[in-house]
Protein backbone atom coordinates (compact mmCIF):
# COMPACT_ATOMS: atom_id res chain seq x y z
CA UNK A 1 0.00 0.00 0.00
CA UNK A 2 1.28 3.44 -0.91
CA UNK A 3 2.09 5.53 2.13
CA UNK A 4 0.66 8.98 1.42
CA UNK A 5 2.43 10.56 4.37
CA UNK A 6 5.85 9.51 3.03
CA UNK A 7 5.26 11.65 -0.09
CA UNK A 8 6.35 15.27 -0.37
CA UNK A 9 2.74 16.39 0.03
CA UNK A 10 2.38 14.07 3.01
CA UNK A 11 5.30 15.45 4.96
CA UNK A 12 4.12 19.01 4.22
CA UNK A 13 0.67 18.14 5.56
CA UNK A 14 2.21 16.65 8.71
CA UNK A 15 4.48 19.67 9.30
CA UNK A 16 1.50 21.96 8.80
CA UNK A 17 -0.66 19.95 11.21
CA UNK A 18 2.04 20.08 13.89
CA UNK A 19 2.35 23.86 13.39
CA UNK A 20 -1.39 24.50 13.65
CA UNK A 21 -1.96 22.21 16.61
CA UNK A 22 1.08 23.59 18.45
CA UNK A 23 -0.38 27.10 18.13
CA UNK A 24 -3.76 25.76 19.26
CA UNK A 25 -2.27 23.94 22.26
CA UNK A 26 -0.76 27.25 23.34
CA UNK A 27 -4.18 28.84 22.87
CA UNK A 28 -5.70 26.05 24.98
CA UNK A 29 -3.27 26.57 27.84
CA UNK A 30 0.27 25.47 27.05
CA UNK A 31 3.10 27.97 27.75
CA UNK A 32 4.04 30.78 25.34
CA UNK A 33 5.61 29.66 22.05
CA UNK A 34 5.63 26.21 23.65
CA UNK A 35 2.54 24.58 22.21
CA UNK A 36 4.78 21.59 21.75
CA UNK A 37 8.41 21.37 22.84
CA UNK A 38 9.81 17.89 23.11
CA UNK A 39 12.83 18.93 25.19
CA UNK A 40 10.83 21.19 27.53
CA UNK A 41 8.09 18.61 27.94
CA UNK A 42 10.50 15.78 28.69
CA UNK A 43 12.11 18.12 31.21
CA UNK A 44 8.67 18.69 32.76
CA UNK A 45 8.18 14.91 32.93
CA UNK A 46 11.55 14.57 34.70
CA UNK A 47 10.20 17.12 37.17
CA UNK A 48 6.82 15.39 37.52
CA UNK A 49 8.52 12.23 38.75
CA UNK A 50 10.84 14.23 40.97
CA UNK A 51 14.14 13.65 39.16
CA UNK A 52 14.68 17.38 39.56
CA UNK A 53 12.97 19.74 41.98
CA UNK A 54 12.68 22.90 39.90
CA UNK A 55 9.17 23.73 41.09
CA UNK A 56 8.19 25.74 38.00
CA UNK A 57 8.76 22.95 35.46
CA UNK A 58 7.03 19.85 36.79
CA UNK A 59 4.16 18.34 34.84
CA UNK A 60 3.53 14.95 33.27
CA UNK A 61 3.03 16.17 29.69
CA UNK A 62 0.43 14.00 27.94
CA UNK A 63 1.65 15.18 24.52
CA UNK A 64 4.87 13.17 24.93
CA UNK A 65 2.95 10.10 26.05
CA UNK A 66 0.65 10.54 23.05
CA UNK A 67 3.56 10.83 20.60
CA UNK A 68 4.96 7.48 21.69
CA UNK A 69 1.65 5.64 21.93
CA UNK A 70 0.38 7.14 18.66
CA UNK A 71 3.53 6.00 16.88
CA UNK A 72 3.18 2.57 18.48
CA UNK A 73 -0.40 2.30 17.25
CA UNK A 74 0.44 3.45 13.72
CA UNK A 75 3.42 1.10 13.46
CA UNK A 76 1.34 -1.85 14.64
CA UNK A 77 -1.51 -1.12 12.23
CA UNK A 78 0.80 -0.65 9.24
CA UNK A 79 3.12 -3.54 10.02
CA UNK A 80 6.08 -1.30 10.84
CA UNK A 81 6.51 -2.23 14.48
CA UNK A 82 10.06 -3.60 14.46
CA UNK A 83 11.52 -4.33 17.87
CA UNK A 84 15.25 -3.64 17.60
CA UNK A 85 18.12 -2.48 19.80
CA UNK A 86 21.82 -2.76 20.43
CA UNK A 87 23.40 0.07 18.40
CA UNK A 88 25.71 1.75 20.92
CA UNK A 89 23.13 2.38 23.66
CA UNK A 90 25.52 4.05 26.10
CA UNK A 91 26.61 6.49 23.39
CA UNK A 92 23.01 7.30 22.61
CA UNK A 93 22.27 7.84 26.29
CA UNK A 94 25.13 10.33 26.62
CA UNK A 95 24.11 12.09 23.38
CA UNK A 96 20.55 12.32 24.70
CA UNK A 97 21.71 13.85 27.96
CA UNK A 98 23.89 16.48 26.26
CA UNK A 99 21.24 17.16 23.63
CA UNK A 100 18.90 18.08 26.47
CA UNK A 101 21.53 20.20 28.21
CA UNK A 102 22.17 22.11 24.98
CA UNK A 103 18.46 22.51 24.32
CA UNK A 104 17.92 23.85 27.85
CA UNK A 105 20.69 26.41 27.42
CA UNK A 106 18.74 27.69 24.40
CA UNK A 107 15.36 26.85 25.98
CA UNK A 108 13.76 24.64 23.39
CA UNK A 109 14.08 21.73 21.01
CA UNK A 110 14.12 22.30 17.22
CA UNK A 111 10.30 22.20 17.18
CA UNK A 112 10.16 24.97 19.74
CA UNK A 113 12.87 26.94 17.93
CA UNK A 114 10.50 27.02 14.94
CA UNK A 115 7.48 27.78 17.13
CA UNK A 116 9.34 30.58 18.88
CA UNK A 117 10.18 32.13 15.52
CA UNK A 118 6.58 31.63 14.39
CA UNK A 119 5.48 33.50 17.52
CA UNK A 120 7.78 36.44 16.78
CA UNK A 121 10.68 35.56 19.10
CA UNK A 122 13.76 36.80 17.24
CA UNK A 123 16.13 35.01 19.64
CA UNK A 124 15.05 31.78 17.96
CA UNK A 125 17.05 32.83 14.88
CA UNK A 126 20.26 32.31 16.86
CA UNK A 127 19.03 28.93 18.05
CA UNK A 128 18.08 27.82 14.55
CA UNK A 129 21.45 29.00 13.21
CA UNK A 130 23.10 26.96 15.96
CA UNK A 131 21.00 23.94 15.06
CA UNK A 132 22.09 24.15 11.42
CA UNK A 133 25.76 24.50 12.39
CA UNK A 134 25.51 21.57 14.82
CA UNK A 135 23.89 19.36 12.18
CA UNK A 136 26.50 20.50 9.63
CA UNK A 137 29.32 19.41 11.97
CA UNK A 138 27.49 16.09 12.31
CA UNK A 139 27.47 15.64 8.52
CA UNK A 140 31.26 16.12 8.47
CA UNK A 141 31.53 13.18 10.87
CA UNK A 142 29.21 11.11 8.68
CA UNK A 143 31.43 11.80 5.71
CA UNK A 144 34.38 10.69 7.81
CA UNK A 145 32.83 7.29 8.42
CA UNK A 146 31.17 7.93 11.78
CA UNK A 147 28.45 5.43 12.62
CA UNK A 148 27.12 3.72 15.71
CA UNK A 149 26.85 0.22 14.27
CA UNK A 150 23.93 -2.06 13.62
CA UNK A 151 20.87 -2.80 15.67
CA UNK A 152 19.71 -6.33 16.31
CA UNK A 153 16.21 -7.69 16.18
CA UNK A 154 14.82 -8.31 19.61
CA UNK A 155 11.75 -9.55 21.45
CA UNK A 156 8.47 -7.81 20.84
CA UNK A 157 8.22 -7.30 24.58
CA UNK A 158 11.53 -5.37 24.56
CA UNK A 159 10.13 -3.15 21.80
CA UNK A 160 7.09 -2.22 23.86
CA UNK A 161 8.96 -1.55 27.12
CA UNK A 162 9.28 2.18 26.50
CA UNK A 163 5.68 2.61 25.29
CA UNK A 164 4.63 0.71 28.43
CA UNK A 165 6.54 3.20 30.58
CA UNK A 166 4.61 5.99 28.83
CA UNK A 167 1.29 4.18 29.38
CA UNK A 168 2.23 3.73 33.03
CA UNK A 169 2.96 7.47 33.33
CA UNK A 170 -0.49 8.17 31.92
CA UNK A 171 -2.00 5.76 34.43
CA UNK A 172 -0.17 7.58 37.25
CA UNK A 173 -1.71 10.85 36.02
CA UNK A 174 -5.16 9.34 36.24
CA UNK A 175 -4.53 7.80 39.68
CA UNK A 176 -2.94 11.00 41.00
CA UNK A 177 -4.64 13.84 39.16
CA UNK A 178 -3.60 17.45 39.64
CA UNK A 179 -5.11 19.10 42.70
CA UNK A 180 -5.63 22.85 42.28
CA UNK A 181 -2.94 24.78 44.17
CA UNK A 182 -1.14 21.66 45.43
CA UNK A 183 2.47 20.98 44.35
CA UNK A 184 2.09 17.23 44.73
CA UNK A 185 -0.52 14.56 44.15
CA UNK A 186 0.50 11.10 45.29
CA UNK A 187 3.87 10.38 43.69
CA UNK A 188 3.60 13.10 41.04
CA UNK A 189 4.80 16.69 41.25
CA UNK A 190 2.67 19.42 39.66
CA UNK A 191 3.92 23.00 39.24
CA UNK A 192 1.62 25.58 40.81
CA UNK A 193 3.30 28.44 38.96
CA UNK A 194 5.61 28.92 35.98
CA UNK A 195 5.51 27.13 32.63
CA UNK A 196 4.87 23.78 34.32
CA UNK A 197 1.55 25.13 35.62
CA UNK A 198 0.44 26.13 32.12
CA UNK A 199 -1.13 23.33 30.19
CA UNK A 200 -4.05 22.46 27.97
CA UNK A 201 -6.63 20.04 29.43
CA UNK A 202 -5.22 16.52 29.79
CA UNK A 203 -7.56 14.92 27.27
CA UNK A 204 -6.86 17.61 24.65
CA UNK A 205 -3.09 17.28 25.07
CA UNK A 206 -3.31 13.50 24.89
CA UNK A 207 -5.50 13.43 21.78
CA UNK A 208 -3.32 15.91 19.91
CA UNK A 209 -0.26 13.93 21.00
CA UNK A 210 -1.76 10.67 19.75
CA UNK A 211 -2.74 12.23 16.42
CA UNK A 212 0.68 13.76 15.87
CA UNK A 213 2.28 10.45 16.89
CA UNK A 214 0.33 8.62 14.21
CA UNK A 215 1.03 10.99 11.31
CA UNK A 216 4.63 11.69 12.31
CA UNK A 217 5.39 7.97 12.43
CA UNK A 218 3.92 7.58 8.96
CA UNK A 219 5.78 10.56 7.51
CA UNK A 220 9.16 10.11 9.33
CA UNK A 221 8.95 13.82 10.12
CA UNK A 222 12.30 14.96 11.56
CA UNK A 223 13.60 18.49 11.98
CA UNK A 224 17.24 17.42 12.32
CA UNK A 225 16.90 15.14 9.30
CA UNK A 226 15.48 18.09 7.37
CA UNK A 227 18.69 20.08 7.68
CA UNK A 228 20.94 17.02 7.50
CA UNK A 229 19.45 15.77 4.23
CA UNK A 230 19.61 19.26 2.77
CA UNK A 231 23.31 19.59 3.66
CA UNK A 232 24.38 15.99 3.01
CA UNK A 233 22.24 15.02 0.01
CA UNK A 234 20.81 18.38 -1.18
CA UNK A 235 17.43 16.80 -0.65
CA UNK A 236 14.56 18.99 0.55
CA UNK A 237 11.96 16.30 1.29
CA UNK A 238 11.91 16.57 5.12
CA UNK A 239 12.83 20.25 4.93
CA UNK A 240 9.55 21.01 3.19
CA UNK A 241 7.79 19.64 6.28
CA UNK A 242 9.79 21.96 8.52
CA UNK A 243 8.91 24.96 6.35
CA UNK A 244 5.24 23.94 6.53
CA UNK A 245 5.44 23.74 10.33
CA UNK A 246 6.93 27.24 10.53
CA UNK A 247 4.50 28.77 8.02
CA UNK A 248 1.34 27.24 9.43
CA UNK A 249 2.30 27.97 13.04
CA UNK A 250 2.95 31.58 12.00
CA UNK A 251 -0.44 31.88 10.30
CA UNK A 252 -2.22 30.19 13.21
CA UNK A 253 -0.46 32.53 15.65
CA UNK A 254 -1.58 35.56 13.63
CA UNK A 255 -5.16 34.29 13.64
CA UNK A 256 -5.08 33.51 17.36
CA UNK A 257 -3.40 36.82 18.27
CA UNK A 258 -0.29 35.05 19.52
CA UNK A 259 2.25 36.71 17.21
CA UNK A 260 4.35 39.21 19.16
CA UNK A 261 7.54 40.19 17.35
CA UNK A 262 10.63 41.20 19.32
CA UNK A 263 13.66 40.02 21.24
CA UNK A 264 13.22 41.13 24.84
CA UNK A 265 10.49 39.79 27.09
CA UNK A 266 9.63 36.78 24.97
CA UNK A 267 8.01 33.90 26.86
CA UNK A 268 10.39 31.31 28.38
CA UNK A 269 13.36 32.77 26.48
CA UNK A 270 16.50 34.79 27.12
CA UNK A 271 18.37 37.24 24.90
CA UNK A 272 21.97 36.00 25.18
CA UNK A 273 22.63 35.46 21.47
CA UNK A 274 25.88 33.54 21.82
CA UNK A 275 24.41 30.99 24.22
CA UNK A 276 21.20 30.64 22.28
CA UNK A 277 23.45 29.81 19.34
CA UNK A 278 25.98 27.54 21.07
CA UNK A 279 23.36 25.68 23.11
CA UNK A 280 21.73 24.62 19.87
CA UNK A 281 25.06 23.84 18.18
CA UNK A 282 25.52 21.27 20.94
CA UNK A 283 21.95 19.97 20.71
CA UNK A 284 22.02 19.85 16.89
CA UNK A 285 25.28 17.93 16.87
CA UNK A 286 23.91 15.43 19.40
CA UNK A 287 20.71 14.94 17.35
CA UNK A 288 22.75 14.43 14.18
CA UNK A 289 25.12 11.93 15.78
CA UNK A 290 22.14 10.04 17.24
CA UNK A 291 20.17 10.09 13.97
CA UNK A 292 17.07 12.05 14.89
CA UNK A 293 15.56 15.14 16.48
CA UNK A 294 13.87 14.63 19.86
CA UNK A 295 10.46 14.22 18.27
CA UNK A 296 11.71 11.63 15.82
CA UNK A 297 13.40 9.73 18.67
CA UNK A 298 10.01 9.51 20.40
CA UNK A 299 8.30 8.18 17.26
CA UNK A 300 11.10 5.65 16.73
CA UNK A 301 10.74 4.57 20.36
CA UNK A 302 7.08 3.96 19.66
CA UNK A 303 7.83 1.71 16.69
CA UNK A 304 10.07 -0.55 18.80
CA UNK A 305 13.48 1.12 18.47
CA UNK A 306 15.10 0.50 21.87
CA UNK A 307 18.10 2.68 21.02
CA UNK A 308 15.89 5.68 20.37
CA UNK A 309 14.22 4.94 23.72
CA UNK A 310 17.64 5.02 25.40
CA UNK A 311 18.26 8.43 23.78
CA UNK A 312 14.94 9.69 25.18
CA UNK A 313 15.75 8.39 28.66
CA UNK A 314 19.15 10.09 28.29
CA UNK A 315 17.30 13.34 27.55
CA UNK A 316 15.09 12.94 30.62
CA UNK A 317 18.10 12.25 32.85
CA UNK A 318 19.97 15.13 31.17
CA UNK A 319 17.07 17.42 32.11
CA UNK A 320 17.42 16.33 35.72
CA UNK A 321 21.14 17.12 35.63
CA UNK A 322 20.43 20.43 33.91
CA UNK A 323 18.08 21.60 36.66
CA UNK A 324 19.85 20.01 39.62
CA UNK A 325 23.22 21.53 38.75
CA UNK A 326 22.30 24.93 37.35
CA UNK A 327 22.97 24.13 33.70
CA UNK A 328 19.57 25.17 32.34
CA UNK A 329 18.89 28.75 31.34
CA UNK A 330 16.03 30.87 32.61
CA UNK A 331 14.47 34.06 31.20
CA UNK A 332 17.28 35.89 33.07
CA UNK A 333 19.96 34.11 31.01
CA UNK A 334 22.23 31.10 31.21
CA UNK A 335 22.51 29.11 34.41
CA UNK A 336 25.63 29.33 36.62
CA UNK A 337 27.21 26.26 35.01
CA UNK A 338 25.48 26.30 31.63
CA UNK A 339 28.49 27.64 29.74
CA UNK A 340 30.84 25.00 31.17
CA UNK A 341 28.28 22.30 30.33
CA UNK A 342 28.08 23.42 26.69
CA UNK A 343 31.85 23.15 26.28
CA UNK A 344 32.00 19.79 28.03
CA UNK A 345 29.16 18.58 25.81
CA UNK A 346 30.89 19.75 22.64
CA UNK A 347 34.11 18.03 23.73
CA UNK A 348 32.20 14.79 24.37
CA UNK A 349 30.57 15.02 20.93
CA UNK A 350 33.95 15.50 19.25
CA UNK A 351 35.30 12.51 21.17
CA UNK A 352 32.36 10.39 20.00
CA UNK A 353 32.48 11.68 16.44
CA UNK A 354 36.21 11.20 15.96
CA UNK A 355 36.54 7.81 17.65
CA UNK A 356 33.41 5.91 16.59
CA UNK A 357 34.00 5.31 12.94
CA UNK A 358 34.24 2.16 10.93
CA UNK A 359 33.04 1.00 7.57
CA UNK A 360 29.82 -0.89 8.11
CA UNK A 361 29.38 -2.48 4.72
CA UNK B 1 26.94 -9.91 -11.41
CA UNK B 2 25.33 -7.19 -9.34
CA UNK B 3 26.94 -5.48 -6.39
CA UNK B 4 25.35 -5.60 -2.97
CA UNK B 5 25.16 -3.41 0.13
CA UNK B 6 23.95 -4.71 3.47
CA UNK B 7 22.42 -1.74 5.29
CA UNK B 8 20.27 -3.82 7.61
CA UNK B 9 20.24 -2.57 11.18
CA UNK B 10 21.86 0.74 10.28
CA UNK B 11 20.13 3.94 11.31
CA UNK B 12 19.63 7.16 9.38
CA UNK B 13 21.42 8.37 7.30
CA UNK B 14 23.77 5.38 6.87
CA UNK B 15 21.73 3.36 4.34
CA UNK B 16 21.42 6.34 2.02
CA UNK B 17 25.03 7.38 2.58
CA UNK B 18 26.39 3.91 1.75
CA UNK B 19 24.17 3.63 -1.31
CA UNK B 20 25.19 7.04 -2.64
CA UNK B 21 28.89 6.28 -2.19
CA UNK B 22 28.46 2.98 -3.99
CA UNK B 23 26.54 4.32 -6.98
CA UNK B 24 29.09 7.08 -7.31
CA UNK B 25 31.94 4.55 -7.64
CA UNK B 26 29.91 2.19 -9.82
CA UNK B 27 28.67 4.80 -12.27
CA UNK B 28 26.20 2.36 -13.79
CA UNK B 29 25.07 -1.23 -13.42
CA UNK B 30 22.96 -3.11 -10.93
CA UNK B 31 23.08 -2.70 -7.18
CA UNK B 32 21.14 -4.58 -4.53
CA UNK B 33 20.61 -2.80 -1.21
CA UNK B 34 19.35 -4.68 1.83
CA UNK B 35 17.45 -2.66 4.43
CA UNK B 36 15.16 -3.59 7.30
CA UNK B 37 12.94 -0.58 7.90
CA UNK B 38 10.26 0.97 5.79
CA UNK B 39 11.83 4.41 6.33
CA UNK B 40 15.20 3.27 4.93
CA UNK B 41 13.44 1.68 1.97
CA UNK B 42 11.71 4.97 1.16
CA UNK B 43 14.84 7.05 1.76
CA UNK B 44 17.10 4.95 -0.45
CA UNK B 45 14.49 4.82 -3.22
CA UNK B 46 14.01 8.58 -3.10
CA UNK B 47 17.73 9.38 -3.03
CA UNK B 48 18.84 7.19 -5.95
CA UNK B 49 16.12 8.37 -8.30
CA UNK B 50 17.56 11.87 -8.09
CA UNK B 51 20.87 10.39 -9.32
CA UNK B 52 19.27 8.88 -12.40
CA UNK B 53 19.12 5.37 -11.00
CA UNK B 54 15.84 3.51 -11.02
CA UNK B 55 14.34 1.27 -8.42
CA UNK B 56 13.56 -1.87 -10.42
CA UNK B 57 11.98 -3.97 -7.74
CA UNK B 58 11.63 -4.48 -4.03
CA UNK B 59 11.36 -7.94 -2.59
CA UNK B 60 10.25 -8.36 0.98
CA UNK B 61 11.23 -11.24 3.16
CA UNK B 62 10.41 -11.41 6.87
CA UNK B 63 10.33 -7.64 7.35
CA UNK B 64 13.51 -7.07 5.34
CA UNK B 65 13.70 -5.52 1.91
CA UNK B 66 16.02 -6.12 -1.01
CA UNK B 67 16.04 -3.11 -3.33
CA UNK B 68 17.27 -3.68 -6.86
CA UNK B 69 18.67 -0.47 -8.32
CA UNK B 70 19.84 -0.07 -11.89
CA UNK B 71 21.31 2.48 -14.23
CA UNK B 72 21.94 1.53 -17.81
Amino acid sequence: MKNFFASRTGVIVVGGLIGVFAALLQFWGNPGNMGVCVACFERDIAGAVGLHRAGVVQYMRPEIIGFVLGALGASLVFGEFKPRLGSAPITRFILGAFAMIGALVFLGCPWRALLRLAGGDGNALFGLAGLVVGVWIGTLFFKGGYNLGRTQKTYGSAGVLFPLIMAFFLLLMLIYPQIQGEPKSGVLFYSVKGPGAMHAPLIVSLLVGLGVGVVAQRSRFCTMGAFRDLILFKQAHLFSGVVALLALAFIANLVLGQFKPGFAGQPVAHTQELWNFLGMVLAGLCFALAGGCPGRQLFLSGEGDGDAAVFVIGMIVGAAFAHNFGLASSPKGVGPHGIAAVFIGLAVCLFIGFTMRRKAA
Amino acid sequence: MSEQIDARGLSCPQPVLLTMEKIKTMGRGELIVLVDTEASRENVGRAVQKQGWSLQCVTENDGEYALTLTKG
